[in-house]
């Protein structure tokens, strides 16, 4: 085991809140204001793991193990992901689907959570999301279908390895339009504009947030650092793809990488200032949209 | 080890029997009848773990006095890999049953449907063992009647005897395909004997191509492809929920394993064999989960999930097939053990469900979502256990259903790889259709587990009762069963190699050798149960000296609740059902709040089968009137009967005489 391969996931570990905080700063100069400090997760995280909690009476241990097994899993799902040239912890033909699965284990415990507690909010939520999950993941998986072909590798390690300079020249469009589809489905899966807004406060038209309305404390804060870690993976994933990283040593890799995964939550930053919400009517065109990019990238790379 | 199976061959009609006399005298056959079944499972299990874990067992030849019938059983790796689920689930349905055939029923009626449960067991077995074309089909339509005959268990009500005919109906056209194929083979080879078929192949291609779809066709309408699935959605909700587990775990897997054992008798496949079987699973698959999430039954959602499953078997196997015509034998492979591998997992997590299905039933005395909820706390049991079945069912790691699911997956990705467009192309459809079904079933999983356990009851009941030690015991079985295939899934690696070997003698050494990506899940799996167990007791240590208090849920301040005002089974699916109505078709009756102070509203919404509605009903209307005609010709009259037959016989003599 390469020890290298550690600092990706205890990078994601630390640096995680960071992105929130990122995004949130973006948000705040658009629309000029100085906005929350950047460490305002960790502050919001540190305080939410020194107080109680107050439970619903209707609620049973699927609540309470929503959160817990919703961030044990994305620590897994962690382990599966490169960042930059650095490959990851553990590599496999179809890791990738091994990550999809531990995010699908994440949302099934955070819909049974949600629905546990009885609510028709959190019920709606809860709908909402496997929703939108249903359509976001095909999307994904096309799109690393078309990037396993044009790696010829099944691991995702690899398949960021074997992305080199040399295929954007020659696929430079392939690439592009698997970014972009990449891209939408990392809105949707982070519950980001325009698929969701963190910022609403009316029950009715939020989606993730809704569905923890009634956690509290700890439980609060797994699912504040799960959700943190899950923007931070599709982050990687995204850079991965656009960094061509089988030219360069690890160190300056890792750098770009980081730098990548920053880039990407100023690009979030930037689209949540200057997009509204869709309509939630929309969202299953946006999601099929990306599924159909991804698909004409596919074709396009058939030879 | 040959005399075990024999033994368990054996015990199985006689347990029925003796299940059916002991009802006659008045007593209970359930416990009985039970521990017979579990007997035989054992008696028969171990010879088949044996010819998995590399053993051989000799044939058995009887003579049978049936011209051209010989009583020809044999075990190899292919009849093993289905014995094993076939028995343990149909040991722990029995145990079950055992339980929820307590009380209350009469005696006699419950010794007859004991005697036909041990001749449906005995029958599945006999259809996987047999090696002789007319064993076979006396063992299939041993097993169609024995389960048409549990289905209808509950005869006196008419919602389950209309769904029994169109079980027995259907299963018998398909049955028809069946005489075909194997006449057809058995006349071109000029024996019976399945020996004698294997590996000769058939010459002309065209003739091949009809026997593919003859199977197809026959085999298709017990696994329930569509659109010859639409008695499952029947026949699963009638049956009682322990027949109904091993009808959905084992009986529509019979329909695959006689797929696969055609193809060992077709020869080389061709390339459009492998893309209808493809396009058929992607279709069916799509098809069961969608009408899945649209159902307001829990029995009906786990049978169009049955269904769901059977397409994802099929289309693992018709990529496979693709993959070998078209020079890429290792997807080949892949997608023949995946589609094993899954057929073994389905029956561990449907049965589970079902059972599951049947212990709320017990409970509430309804399957229906409205009705339902909240029934984790009155049924920490069942409710903890169908919680797990839902998770092995959507492919969730770390249990067994993610492996199966994994293999899939593979395949598909496998062929992206492939140089060869066509099958890259044919790949990445299945890569689309197979993330879209996983999401389906994770909605429609969420919500049959959501609605029915978590929550407020939706109706005020009297107290539910958990089940009873039996029929717990049944379901841990299952779920244990569950969660060790997912954590040493990577064991059946090596069986899995001894059953591909069945349709080449290549495929064992292309089978993705260790260390497989089967191992690293397992890891993967232990890490997370690590990582949870840890994250708990953090979360245990934080709580423990503070303040933790117990309220109402989040109700924006509303004054007065109400279970009612929950989330729905249909407003839940409502998005889903909404996106894909182009293929649901749901009906619709809403009668509006009008007025400025409303008072009564109505919304009710209904998926019935697309297939059932605007193809087989049509059909079978117009079949009706052009059958009419011919109505005089059946009276009911045996002696009338007797003469048709010796009319027949005579006909035919005067026509070999010619």
């Amino acid at each position: 085991m390469n020890l290298l391969s550690l600092i990706p996931p205890v990078l994601a570990l630390i640096l995680s809140p960071l992105l929130l905080g990122v995004i949130n700063r973006v948000k705040a100069r658009f629309a000029g204001r100085r906005g929350p400090p950047l460490l305002q997760v960790y502050y919001d995280l540190a305080k939410l793991l020194r107080k109680g909690a107050v439970y619903s009476r209707t609620t049973t241990w699927v609540f309470r193990a929503g959160p817990v097994v919703g961030l044990a899993a994305v620590l897994t799902a962690l382990c599966l992901m490169p960042l930059g040239g650095v490959p990851a912890l553990w590599k496999f033909p179809g890791d990738f689907i091994l990550l999809t699965g531990l995010l699908g284990l994440m949302r099934f415990a955070m819909v049974g959570a949600a629905l546990d507690t009885g609510s028709s909010f959190e019920g709606m939520g809860a709908s909402r999301e496997v929703w939108i999950s249903a359509l976001a993941e095909p999307a994904l998986l096309v799109a690393l279908a078309t990037l396993a072909r044009q790696a010829q590798e099944l691991s995702l390690t690899r398949i960021c390895a074997a992305l080199s300079e040399q295929h954007w020249l020659h696929t430079g469009p392939v690439l592009a339009l698997v970014v972009v589809a990449l891209g939408l489905v990392l809105l949707a899966e982070n519950a980001r504009i325009p698929v969701d807004d963190p910022n609403t406060h009316l029950e009715l038209t939020m989606i993730h947030e809704v569905m923890v309305l009634d956690h509290g404390g700890p439980d609060f804060a797994f699912i504040l650092y799960g959700a943190a870690l899950k923007l931070w993976l599709f982050a990687a994933l995204v850079t991965g793809m656009v960094i061509p990283a089988g030219s360069l040593s690890p160190w300056p890799n890792l750098v770009a990488g980081l730098g990548g995964v920053f880039l990407v939550a100023i690009g979030v930053g930037v689209v949540e200032s200057v997009m509204a919400r869709l309509r939630l009517l929309i969202v299953p065109q946006l999601l099929v949209g990306a599924g159909a990019l991804a698909a004409t990238a596919f074709l396009l790379g058939l030879k | 080890m040959n005399a075990l199976l024999l033994v368990a061959l054996a015990l199985l009609p006689a347990t029925g029997f003796a299940a059916w006399f002991w009802g006659r005298t008045g007593r209970n056959p359930s416990g009985l009848a039970a521990a017979g079944v579990v007997a035989a499972s054992v008696f028969g299990g171990l010879p088949a773990i044996y010819v998995l874990l590399g053993g051989e067992l000799m044939p058995w030849r009887f003579p049978w006095p049936v011209p051209g019938g010989e009583f020809h059983l044999e075990t190899d790796a292919l009849t093993a890999w289905f014995l094993v689920p076939l028995f343990l689930l149909s040991a722990c349905a029995a145990v079950y049953g055992a339980g929820f055939w307590r009380n209350g029923i009469a005696t006699r009626r419950l010794g007859n449907a004991w005697l036909f449960y041990c001749l449906l067991v005995f029958a599945m077995m006999l259809v996987l063992l047999a090696r002789n074309a007319l064993l076979f089909l006396f063992a299939w339509e041993l097993m169609a009647l024995s389960s048409f005959f549990l289905v209808v268990f509950e005869q006196e009500r008419a919602t389950v005897r209309r769904p029994g005919w169109i079980y027995l109906g259907l299963s018998q056209a398909g049955a028809a395909f069946l005489f075909a194929l194997l006449l057809i083979l058995g006349h071109k080879a000029n024996s019976m004997d399945f020996t004698h078929w294997a590996w000769r192949g058939v010459d002309s291609p065209v003739l091949a191509g009809v026997l593919f779809a003859l199977a197809v066709l026959g085999f298709g309408a017990k696994a329930g492809f569509v659109p010859l699935h639409i008695w499952l959605p029947e026949a699963h909700p009638a049956a009682p929920s322990h027949v109904s587990a091993l009808m959905s775990g084992v009986l529509i897997k019979t329909g695959i394993y006689g797929l696969i054992r055609t193809l060992t008798f077709l020869g080389e496949p061709a390339a459009w064999w492998g893309g209808t079987l493809l396009g058929i699973g992607l279709l069916t698959a799509i098809f069961g989960v969608t009408f899945a999430l649209a159902q307001h039954d829990l029995k009906r959602l786990l049978a169009y999930s049955s269904v769901e499953n059977i397409g994802l078997m099929a289309a693992g196997l018709g990529l496979g097939l693709l993959g070998w015509c078209l020079g890429e034998p290792v997807v080949g492979v892949l997608g023949l053990a995946a589609a094993l591998l899954h057929a073994f997992n389905h029956t561990l997590f449907k049965g589970l469900l079902f059972l599951g299905a049947g212990s709320v039933l017990h409970a509430t005395g309804s399957r229906q979502f409205e009705d339902l909820g909240g029934l984790l706390k009155p049924l920490p049991w069942t409710g903890a256990l169908f919680g797990l079945g839902a998770v092995a069912l959507c492919g969730l790691p770390p249990l067994n259903g993610f492996l199966s699911e994994l293999l899939l997956m593979l395949t598909a990705f496998g062929s992206v790889l492939s140089p060869e467009n066509p099958l890259a192309v044919a790949g990445l459809l299945t890569v689309a259709v197979l993330a879209l079904v996983s999401g389906l079933a994770v909605a429609t999983f969420s919500k049959a587990f959501g609605v029915t356990f978590l929550g407020e009851p939706r109706k005020p009941t009297t107290t539910p009762q958990e089940n009873t030690g039996t029929m717990r015991a049944a379901m841990c079985i299952l779920a244990a069963a569950c969660v060790a295939v997912g954590f040493f899934g990577f064991m059946l690696v090596t069986p899995l190699q001894r059953v591909v070997a069945v349709l080449s003698p290549q495929f064992p050494k292309l089978f993705p050798a260790s260390p497989s990506p089967l191992v690293w899940v397992s890891g993967a799996g232990v890490a997370l149960l690590v990582l949870v167990a840890g994250l708990a007791v953090w979360r245990k240590t934080l709580l423990a000296r503070r303040t933790v208090d117990a309220t109402v849920t989040w109700d924006c301040g509303y004054a007065r609740p109400h279970p009612r005002m929950q989330y729905t089974a249909s407003s839940f699916a409502q998005p889903l059902t909404a996106l894909f109505r182009a293929l649901l078709r749901n009906r619709v009756r809403l009668s509006p709040p009008t007025g400025i102070l409303p008072t009564a509203a109505r919304l009710a919404t209904e998926a019935p089968d697309l297939c059932a509605e605007r193809l087989a009903r049509p059909l079978f209307a117009r079949l009706t009137t052009r059958l009419a005609r011919w109505r005089w010709l059946q009276h009911g009259n045996v002696q009338l009967y007797v003469l048709y037959i010796a009319l027949t016989l005579l006909a035919l003599l005067l026509w070999k005489l010619r």
